[in-house]
């Protein structure tokens, strides 16, 4: 099964994502975002990092890159997407995620490792873990802050959207303590958190591996004819 | 501009920097940003209709922020 990590000028969690994606068992890649194909991915992981240097918003610019259409086709046909904090901001730019990041609350940059629990297991991205697991994962990120509209902040909560919620301090000023949430269709994944940093036992724990174990699972299962 | 609706902890933090040099009679603050964009367009109508597409496409995240148009005439 064939995983593609985007890579932005400026990303800088995408050798992390690789690795993390390569132990699972996929086959990793590297997609260049000039590029218009994901070649054949399966699904597709957006790392960390301040695409385009962050200017004008984070991810503003990184959406109209050819990378995205792709990507949009890939997250339209049901594959599954994940964007990993400065992914996330990009996936929510393009609309392929409800609600916006925001400058953190307390006006710092935070990095540090946080609490959060997995309160949706049914992504592709989060199966493989128990529901309502507490893991500690690192944040790294200026702006982080999770808002949307009332309404849309309600709709996430009654179709239980919300993948990962902060818990024991929220790092950011997240509007419900949102780490994390999925599309309607709970293909594409978005989390502020970094489980790559947090793959490996020679990093600590390995917590954070089950988000790349997952998804190869949800290939190796839709490979059986569901998809 | 932030909307309304959402915390602005930038303008909090200038806020409570003027309280503390003694202008006292802000009652709030704001921080958004503004971009000056030079264009050739026949009219005004014209530019401000261009700048109206860009602010909705790429310049402003409609989930966060509003925003304002000015046209200034230049020689």
């Amino acid at each position: 099964m064939r995983v593609a990590v985007a890579q932005f000028p400026g990303s800088n969690c995408d050798a992390d994502t690789l690795r993390a994606v390569t132990r699972a068992g996929a086959d990793g890649y590297y997609v260049w975002h000039r590029e218009a194909s994901l070649q054949g991915a399966d699904a597709v992981v957006l790392p960390g990092g301040f695409a385009y240097g962050d200017y004008l918003r984070a991810g503003a610019i990184a959406r109209f890159s050819p990378v995205m259409a792709a990507v949009r086709e890939l997250a339209e046909s049901g594959g599954p997407v994940l964007g990993i904090c400065n992914g996330f901001q990009i996936l929510c730019e393009a609309g392929l995620l409800p609600g916006a990041l925001m400058r953190n609350a307390g006006l710092t940059f935070v990095s540090r490792p946080v609490q959060v629990r997995v309160e949706a297991t049914d992504t592709p991205f989060t199966l493989a873990y128990e529901a309502g697991a507490i893991i500690e994962m690192p944040v790294a990120h200026g702006e982080g802050r999770y808002v949307a509209p009332a309404d849309v902040i309600s709709a996430l909560e009654h179709q239980r959207q919300v993948v990962l919620r902060y818990v024991g301090g929220n790092p950011n000023g997240s509007m419900n303590d949102i780490a994390g949430v999925t599309n309607g269709g709970r293909n594409v994944v978005g989390i502020m958190p970094h489980p790559e940093r947090a793959a490996d036992a020679a990093l600590g724990h390995g917590l954070g591996a089950k988000f790349f174990e997952s998804v190869v699972q949800n290939l190796a299962l839709s490979r059986g004819g569901v998809r | 501009m932030p909307r309304a609706t959402l915390l602005d902890p930038q303008g909090q933090a200038v806020e409570h920097a003027l309280t503390a040099l003694g202008f006292e009679r802000v009652a709030g603050v704001r921080v958004g940003r503004s971009l000056l964009l030079a264009m050739d367009r026949p009219n005004r109508a014209a530019a401000e209709h261009d700048a109206r597409a860009m602010c909705q496409r790429l310049l402003a995240n409609p989930v966060t922020e509003d925003f304002t148009v000015a046209v200034r005439e230049v020689p």
